[in-house]
């Protein structure tokens, strides 16, 4: 038997060291998964662990899926300091990919040139001005409405998608693609310029990791970061130091749409240069995973963003190779996040084995202490 | 015979030795006062013998048996009963309703409230049984509560500060109460830090510092200065109070009146008072009476007052919020330490931020200079605290009492709010904070303090004024007030008449 015991003050080393304790234990799970699933475990771990690491193509589309899912959880990372539940990140980044892709369009269609130059931050801000509007509307229904901003962020991730849909099925078809739900492919012009050559990575990833810059000076630095994040951690404190809920509400619902309708902008622009019913693979849901693995620290973000980016690339060639369900992606992930909200109470409580004996001693003690006192 | 001995019990935390080798005796019918500051490990002990913290080591003997109180179950069963600090009334059902909750289920709700009706008639506390408890006054909650102890029979009764909600008049009553029970044979154990009370009330007196008995004295042959010694090991330093040289008007508050917020709430009517400059003006009452409302209202937290119900140096802010007040000069430090006055999980150098700006240019935390304030703080007003990086909720109560007054007090306010200055406070730490007050005073700052400590609203107070169901009294000088006639206005006993005005000149 053993005890859970409070300790005093929170373990810094046990915040550090929780989330690498739920990878381990998740890399245990899933060997055991692999032998039920009668796969050699060895191999099933290298198809996740090992392959994606394996040369310059494979880091390049760790790299390449991993942008994305940091984007959108750098901004989400915002929102949960701020206490403000947004889970339809998936669905900003959807708003992000139709407007930039919609821009994208209209230059490939209305035949004016411009240079790379010209198009690329035009896009890209139409990504996050796309996006900041989608979760504009939930802000507005909390803010008018008091109206959870919880279910109303997910319930627009549909909606988007139907949008996604009815713009690639209709007015957006390209009419020389037999019919295909997709949209033209983009004029050269529009795409983003390449990081690696011969690869599919492009500067997308340098602006990601310049913005996990700004992100940590926003949150440890800045004035409204602080403001944010004590509205989040004590909200009778922030309305007795007078920083508005409402403005926080505001805020971090336009940062975190912004990043997420960014990331679909780079995913339009970027490796699929155009749209399809399946533009996003689920990175807004996935980003909120990278969120709570990273500590909800923009480096940690990077670090998990990574890391889910490779269990991605690690469940298609399971897929491919070994035959694995696609769902066990899914399963690593949830399996990860799980184990880590478990490991999380390490850093709060610590774990004492001689409990039991200690009760043992007290009672024996007892008696001896009783005929000593008449 | 012994009702209940304690030998030597311990009990440790993690972080610290609650109790500490403790041994205590109580005879029948014998009233007990434990005395002990917060932190002393009173309420340790008392969850201990009703069973509610398992002892490390030690023993209990219950009329001169050994017993192992697992819970409180056992503990009633014994005949042990406890009257917490905060009472565990559900709001919505009526008191009979409540007080049937905690018997067995043997008995219909029309035996309980037959009962009750006897009890309450036996021991003089007045109790309606049916009415819902949202409807009752603070005092009548607790009758409610010592109604439901007493129902069980009890031979030893647990009162945790059980004045600490009640007005000079209801303590008075609970007195009288509490020596007919004691006189009957039930033995009484009376938690409490109040010097006066125990010295009146009690028949013996156990006396906690650190976790460890550091006395056992009868109380009424002891002085408040004896008791403060073996309660502190110090007596607290006397104040200086010097005659207050007036200024001009900086808070008018006339005619503020507000609608409740929550169903449990208090609305406030037609409140009228004023602040001047270089004097401290006390608000007395009964806690549950407006003062959290009054507080929001006056601090910015509520902004729903007309704008010109409150006046700051003639200047209309009923509607301002609470960062434009402080620019003029307002400040406000609320009773809730954890999550109002200061961010629990953020570092003392982080919580500096929440009032005081200085340190942001531009929308940039200058960081090295918010950590030299939070070490300035914690320098001048002796706070006891790992530094500057220190998470606010690992200080002591006092300690961070005395950081949240300090990081105020150093703003150089105008005028400054404070709620319950000194709650849950060590006795040391509250006597540096009401020194404090007093200098900030002297200084020509006009002071306002919320108090339920009558002694320590009439120690450092130039005026009063009574707050009771949302209105507040006419204002009267310290120096002409008496406790009996502030314990009948709390009760709401006043008359607004013109010669209340002259008091106050």
């Amino acid at each position: 038997m053993f005890k859970l015991e409070a300790r005093p003050q929170p373990s810094k080393a046990m915040s550090f060291a929780s989330p690498l304790i739920a990878l381990a234990l998740t890399v245990g799970v899933a060997a055991l998964l692999f032998v039920v699933l009668g796969k050699d475990p060895l191999v099933g771990l290298g198809a996740f662990f090992v392959e994606p690491l394996r040369g310059v193509r494979q880091l390049t589309e760790v790299a390449l899926k991993a942008t994305p899912l940091i984007l959108c959880a750098l901004g989400l990372a915002v929102c949960y300091r701020s206490n403000v539940w947004n889970i339809g990140a998936e669905g900003q980044f959807l708003l992000g990919a139709i407007t930039a892709g919609g821009l994208a369009l209209w230059v490939t269609t209305s035949g004016i040139h411009a240079s790379r130059w010209v198009w690329t931050p035009l896009i890209l801000l139409a990504g996050v001005a796309g996006g900041m509007a989608w979760a504009a509307i939930v802000a507005l229904l909390r803010d008018r409405f008091n109206a959870s901003e919880i279910l109303v962020s997910l319930m627009l991730v549909y909606v988007a998608q139907q949008l996604v849909n009815y713009l690639v099925f209709v007015p957006w078809k390209d009419p020389m693609g037999f019919n295909f739900p997709q949209t033209k492919t983009f004029d050269s012009s529009t795409w983003l310029e390449m990081l690696v050559p011969r690869s599919r990575l492009h500067i997308g990833f340098a602006i990601t990791l310049a913005l996990v810059g700004v992100f940590w000076a926003f949150l440890f630095r800045s004035w409204r970061g602080y403001q944010l994040q004590v509205g989040g951690l004590a909200p009778a404190a922030a309305r007795y130091a007078g920083f508005s809920a409402r403005g926080a509400l505001w805020t971090s619902m336009l940062i975190s749409g912004g990043m997420a309708g960014l990331a679909g902008a780079m995913e339009a622009a970027g490796p699929l240069r155009q749209l399809t019913p399946h533009v996003s693979t689920g990175y807004g849901f996935t980003a909120i995973i990278v969120c709570f693995v990273g500590r909800l620290h923009p480096v940690g973000i990077v670090f998990s963003g990574l890391l889910l980016s490779m269990f991605l690339i690690g469940g298609e060639l399971g897929q491919s190779r070994l035959g694995l369900p696609n769902a066990l992606t899914g399963v690593f992930q949830g399996l990860l996040l799980f184990l880590l909200l478990a490991c999380d109470t390490l850093i709060n409580y610590r774990v004492r084995w001689q409990a039991t004996r200690h009760v043992a001693v007290a009672k024996s003690a007892a008696p001896v202490t009783t005929k000593a006192s008449p | 015979m012994l009702r209940l001995e304690l030998i030597k019990l311990s009990k440790t935390y993690p972080a610290v030795k609650a109790n500490d080798q403790v041994s205590l005796r109580v005879k029948p019918g014998e009233i007990h006062a434990v005395l002990g500051e917060n932190g002393a490990g009173k309420s340790t002990l008392m969850k201990m013998i009703y069973g509610a913290v398992r002892p490390d080591e030690g023993q209990i003997c219950w009329n001169d048996k050994e017993v192992q109180i697992r819970n409180p179950q056992e503990a009633r069963a014994l005949g042990i009963s406890m009257v917490f600090q905060h009472f565990s009334l559900f709001d919505t059902l009526t008191a009979a309703e409540n007080v049937w909750l905690g018997l067995d289920k043997s008995y219909t709700l029309a035996d309980v409230t037959k009962r009750i009706d006897q009890v309450s008639k036996e021991y003089g506390l007045d109790v309606e049984p049916m009415r819902p408890v949202h409807t009752l006054s603070v005092g009548e909650r607790q009758r409610v509560e010592i109604v439901r102890a007493l129902l069980t029979k009890p031979q030893l009764l647990i009162l945790d500060e059980p004045t600490s909600v009640l007005t000079p008049q209801a303590v008075e009553k609970l007195f009288v109460t509490l020596r007919k029970l004691a006189s009957e044979g039930c033995s009484i154990l009376y938690i409490s830090h109040k010097l006066d009370e125990i010295r009146a009330l009690c028949h013996h007196c156990t006396v906690l510092r650190g976790g460890k008995v550091t006395g056992e004295v009868d109380p009424t042959k002891e002085t408040n200065a004896s008791l403060s010694r073996l309660m502190i090991g110090a007596e607290p330093p006397q104040l200086q109070h010097v005659q207050a040289r007036l200024g001009d008007t900086v808070l008018d508050v006339r005619d503020l009146s507000l609608e409740k917020l929550q169903h449990f709430g208090m609305s406030l009517a037609h409140i009228s008072f004023n602040v001047r400059a270089g004097e401290i003006v006390g608000i007395a009452g009964v806690s549950g009476n407006g003062q959290q409302e009054l507080m929001a209202a006056l601090s910015g937290e509520d902004t729903r007052a007309a704008p010109d119900s409150i006046r700051l140096f003639g200047k209309p802010i009923g509607n301002q919020p609470p960062a434009r007040r402080r620019r003029e000069g307002l400040h406000f430090v609320p009773e809730e330490r954890l999550g109002r006055g200061a961010v629990p999980t953020l570092p003392l150098a982080a919580n500096t931020l929440l009032t005081r700006d200085e340190a942001v240019r531009g929308g940039w935390i200058r960081v090295n200079e918010v950590r030299a304030l939070a070490e300035k703080l914690i320098a001048n007003f002796n706070v006891k605290a790992g530094g500057p990086d220190a998470a606010a909720k690992s200080l002591s109560g006092g300690n961070l009492q005395k950081f949240i007054v300090g990081r105020e007090i150093d703003s150089k306010p105008k005028l400054l709010i404070v709620s319950q200055p000194t709650w849950g406070v060590d006795v040391g730490a509250a006597a540096q904070i009401r020194g404090a007050l007093l200098k900030l005073r002297d200084e020509g700052c006009a002071v306002l303090v919320v108090s339920e400590e009558l002694d320590e609203l009439f120690e450092i107070c130039d005026r009063l004024v009574v707050i009771a169901q949302g209105k507040v009294s006419p204002s009267i000088a310290t120096s002409q007030a008496t406790i009996e006639q502030i314990g009948a206005w709390m009760s709401g006993l006043w008359t607004a008449t013109p010669e209340a005005e002259h008091v106050q000149a």
